[in-house]
């Protein structure tokens, strides 16, 4: 759309040192767990040598292979419905205006206010009152509802800076709403909705109270299985399971980079 | 000939029965405390009983508890502390094993086969116990400790900002009360305001009140005192040989955990060749190798590690034994002081 | 479109999913906490169903002394205080770095946009203690940065980092930056560059172009930011226990442990609806004083 050939950035000083600084802080530590999973040492926090044996202890640990692919799968089913739900009440509460629009917003900050434990011991509470079984299933309906608030303000964020004249353009010229939103909205709208769907899936990889409470037998997800060590301390097993973490979003990063450019 | 072939129906019948039952009844769930239980022992026991284990992991007895008062069910076992025993027995929330009728009770040592919280073992069976005292690193001390909370609770002027206490209200609070000669069960304010008083002496002299990494921490040389369990201290010994884990005199806590069984589980009787399994010598003792804590089997000590035999921290010395206080369940007004009190002291 | 009745079905259908996850989800056991928090707690921890008091939020404000009167306890309060506090700080630091960073992203090419985004949450897909435990490798006297400052002489002893307030801002800070930079992305990702061109053409400074249109610009993101990450602060307690020495209690480990060692869930169920009632007015407040019409940048 806009071809920025001179970069006004020159414009800002202190723009580009502070995010360059960001990005140092935020990935300083994630060198350093990196490199403590090599560590020959059994605590994490002595150096004694340089070993891959970390990675095969982690990759034969089946109990917390599993509770890694329960996390991903958990994380990804909550993002995808959470994203979709806050896309329609973002689009809804910022195209009208009605009354008691304070009090949906109270609904949806809901989830963020409340302490973790009381949420995940109402919703224990609440599973076994109207009789659903616990299992991993429980823990997928669980968590798109914290993770709403976090798609949802981003994405309403991006549309209140929207031009609705846009829309209303597109829609005198298509008839269809649906085309719309495919055409225009849509795409105006993806940072926000790339935003959103990121920040629920990373709200939702951390969550261990909730996931802890209402999962069922064998339906531990990583994060339990990671607090649970927090009294004999983290082994490098952990170090090196956080790195595979990694990896993988990486390789979807990648994967997601490549195929964006190969549409192009 | 039509009774033999209705006896042969019969017998097809519960085989086949039986069949479907092994293939259901092939799992046990494990809840269990996080790294204390070990995954070679898990993957024995699979061989030598063709069940297959699921170990899930809970950080605290408290939240165990929560859990299964709120209703949740699918475990076959969990591991319960003493004082947890009770609760758990009185609010219905196990079942009736018969520990004491199984065929390797026999093996455990007294006085763990008859603890106060249950006396026929009619619910439970013991796992690990342990101790709850203070670790110094003696290469940073002039001289020797005395055997005392007064080391820990009135520290010495190069201790000072160098001690750690555990993040637990009920540990912080029972070593206060033994330091002060106060029953821990209190239901008396104005001893409940001595205890405050004892913890919120020795406050500006501390550094951190956590529970986590405290095998890190004093391995690693960062405090000089630390309140620690037993086997925590031995694994923080053998990576630094100059600690030693002190047995106070005015009295330690002493707890136990132990394998129950909550109702309705699924497995019932895998539960129980589970528990039976764990009271074989060889199999508890790899138990022990891998947590540091002792266990309560006779015979156990031919397989453990000599490292854990030989330290006084594991293996206690008969002469302490008098120090030792069991874990007792304190009555709601105690618990509601030891809690404001600890409020008090953190807020 | 339609008339009136077109447009609520339309609008039912578009909130309906979101509040319908949250109404069953959250709102109705969340009753069932309201009714938790009026009950008589179980000896054993539960609670009695069936017998009512008001005991647990009496009890936020009051204890009883020797004498069985009611004083005036202040100890809930000022835990509230400090958790309110070490929140704000938060927010202004995350706001203050993350501003920054957001609109050098909305700056960038189009096609390493979206990488960018990926980079700021990579980092988040470890795990919470992972990344707390790398901090404290980071932060302690005889960690890396006070290795890294002795090797270049710039110190001749171990500064104290850790288990300072210092650190637990540094750990809250960073655990909480994308969910600032992100949505303050959003906004400005949008951003017309020719505006800004005119707008120095025209002679105008830098600071004014700033103000005048890229900050304005930002609000929502900004807004939006400030609540994903001042609100879920509010809770921390993994953190500010981790490398704050723990010397202190939060909200989060206070309300925690009233389902653990305290074994008291009305309180605890009391204290999380005083928070949400104290969450619920600053964000009434908040709205009513600056209220914007939904559209308008």
């Amino acid at each position: 759309m806009l071809k920025r050939r001179r970069n006004p950035l020159w414009r800002f000083p202190g723009v580009a040192p502070t995010a360059a600084f960001v990005f140092a802080y935020l990935y300083l530590p994630i060198f350093i767990l990196i490199a403590f999973s090599f560590n020959e040492n059994r605590l994490a926090t002595i150096w004694t040598g340089f070993t891959f044996d970390w990675y095969s202890v982690a990759l034969n640990n089946s109990d917390m292979i599993r509770a890694a692919r329960n996390s991903l799968i958990v994380a990804s089913s909550a993002t995808f419905i959470a994203t979709l739900a806050a896309i329609m009440a973002a689009l809804c509460m910022t195209r009208e205006r009605f009354r008691r629009q304070q009090a949906v917003n109270a609904v949806i900050a809901l989830p963020l206010i409340v302490p973790e434990i009381v949420t995940a011991v109402a919703t224990l509470l609440f599973f076994v009152i109207i009789g659903i079984r616990l299992g991993l299933l429980t823990v997928i309906i669980a968590h798109p509802v914290f993770s709403i608030p976090f798609a949802y303000l981003p994405i309403r964020a991006r549309l209140q800076g929207m031009d609705p004249r846009l829309e209303e353009a597109a829609s005198d010229l298509y008839a269809d709403p649906w085309r719309t939103f495919r055409r225009i909205t849509l795409p105006l709208l993806w940072p926000g909705i790339l935003s959103g769907a990121m920040l629920a899936f990373i709200i939702s990889l951390d969550t261990f109270v909730i996931t802890y409470f209402v999962a069922g037998a064998g339906a531990t997800t990583l994060p339990v299985y990671i607090f649970g060590m927090i009294r004999i301390g983290i082994t490098p097993e952990v170090n090196a399971v956080s790195a595979l973490m990694l990896l993988i979003s990486i390789t979807f990063v990648t994967l997601s980079f490549l195929v964006g450019r190969m549409r192009r | 000939m039509k009774r033999t072939s209705l006896l042969a129906a019969g017998v097809a019948a519960s085989l086949c029965m039986g069949i479907g039952q092994a293939a259901d009844a092939n799992e046990l769930y494990l809840y269990n405390w996080s790294n204390y239980f070990p995954p070679e022992l898990l993957k024995k026991f699979e061989e030598d009983t063709g069940i297959s284990v699921t170990l899930d992991v809970y950080d605290s007895n408290e939240t165990m508890l929560a859990r299964l008062q709120a209703g949740a069910a699918g475990y076959d076992v969990v591991v319960p502390s003493d004082y947890m025993m009770e609760i758990m027995i009185e609010e219905g929330l196990v079942e009736r094993i018969d520990t004491g009728e199984m065929e390797n009770f026999a093996n455990v040592t007294k006085p763990h086969d008859s603890p106060r919280q249950d006396p026929e073992r009619a619910y439970s069976a013991p796992y690990l116990w342990g101790t709850t005292g203070f670790t110094y690193d003696s290469a940073r001390v002039e001289g020797e400790l005395e055997e005392s909370w007064k080391e820990f609770f009135e520290p010495r002027a190069e201790l000072s900002g160098q001690i750690a206490v555990l993040n637990d209200e009920v540990e912080a609070y029972n070593a206060a009360a033994y330091y002060s000669g106060i029953f821990k069960c209190t239901e008396d304010p104005a001893e409940a305001q001595q205890i405050l008083d004892v913890l919120q002496a020795q406050a500006p002299h501390v550094a951190m009140y956590q529970s986590d990494g405290t095998i890190d921490r004093m391995a690693a040389g960062e405090l000089i005192m630390h309140m620690q369990f037993n086997g925590a201290a031995h694994r923080a010994k053998q990576q630094r040989d100059s600690l030693v884990y002190v047995y106070p005199k005015e009295g330690m806590s002493f707890w136990n955990d132990n394998f129950m069984v909550p109702k309705g589980a699924p497995n019932l009787e895998n539960a129980k060749t589970f528990i039976n399994w764990m009271m074989a010598p060889e199999n508890i003792a790899i138990a022990s190798n891998y947590t540091g804590y002792m266990n309560a089997i006779r015979g156990s000590s031919d397989f453990m590690d000599e490292s854990l035999v030989e330290d006084p921290a594991v293996n206690m010395p008969e002469e302490y034994a008098d120090r030792l206080r069991p874990t007792e369940d304190c009555s709601v007004k105690a618990r509601e002081l030891r809690n404001r009190v600890w409020t008090r002291l953190r807020s | 479109m339609g008339g009136g009745m077109g447009r609520l079905l339309r609008r039912s259908l578009l909130l309906g999913p979101a509040l319908f996850i949250i109404g069953f989800f959250m709102l109705l056991p969340l009753f069932l906490m309201g009714y938790v928090s009026i009950l008589e707690r179980g000896m054993a921890g539960g609670v009695q169903w069936g017998q009512h008091t008001v005991e647990a939020y009496v009890r936020f404000l009051f204890e009883r002394d020797l004498m069985d009167n009611l004083v005036v306890n202040i100890d809930y309060l000022r835990i509230f205080a400090r958790s309110f506090l070490l929140a704000l700080s938060t927010t202004i630091i995350a706001l203050l770095i993350g501003l920054p960073t957001a609109f050098y992203m909305s700056l960038q090419p189009a096609r390493w946009r979206n990488l960018l985004i990926f980079l700021v949450t990579i980092p988040f897909w470890t795990n919470l203690l992972v990344r707390n435990y790398a901090w404290i490798l980071l932060l302690r006297d005889s960690g890396l940065i006070n290795g890294g400052l002795q090797w270049l002489g710039l110190s001749s002893e171990p500064i104290r980092l850790l288990y300072t307030p210092f650190a637990v801002g540094v750990g809250l800070t960073y655990s909480f930056l994308p969910f600032m930079i992100l949505p303050i992305y959003a906004s400005l990702e949008k951003i017309d560059l020719r505006l800004v061109e005119a707008a120095y053409d025209l002679g105008a400074s830098k600071w004014q172009a700033l103000r005048r249109i890229v900050l304005p610009l930002a609000m929502p993101g900004i807004a939006a930011g400030s609540i994903l990450v001042f609100i879920p602060s509010l809770g921390a307690y993994v953190t500010p226990e981790l490398l704050g020495g723990s010397r202190q209690l939060m909200i989060g480990n206070l309300i925690q442990g009233q389902f653990g060692a305290a074994r008291n869930w009305p309180f605890g169920a009391a204290l999380a609806f005083v928070l949400l009632a104290l969450v619920l007015l600053a964000m009434m407040l908040y709205a009513r004083r600056y209220r914007r019409a939904p559209g308008q940048a």
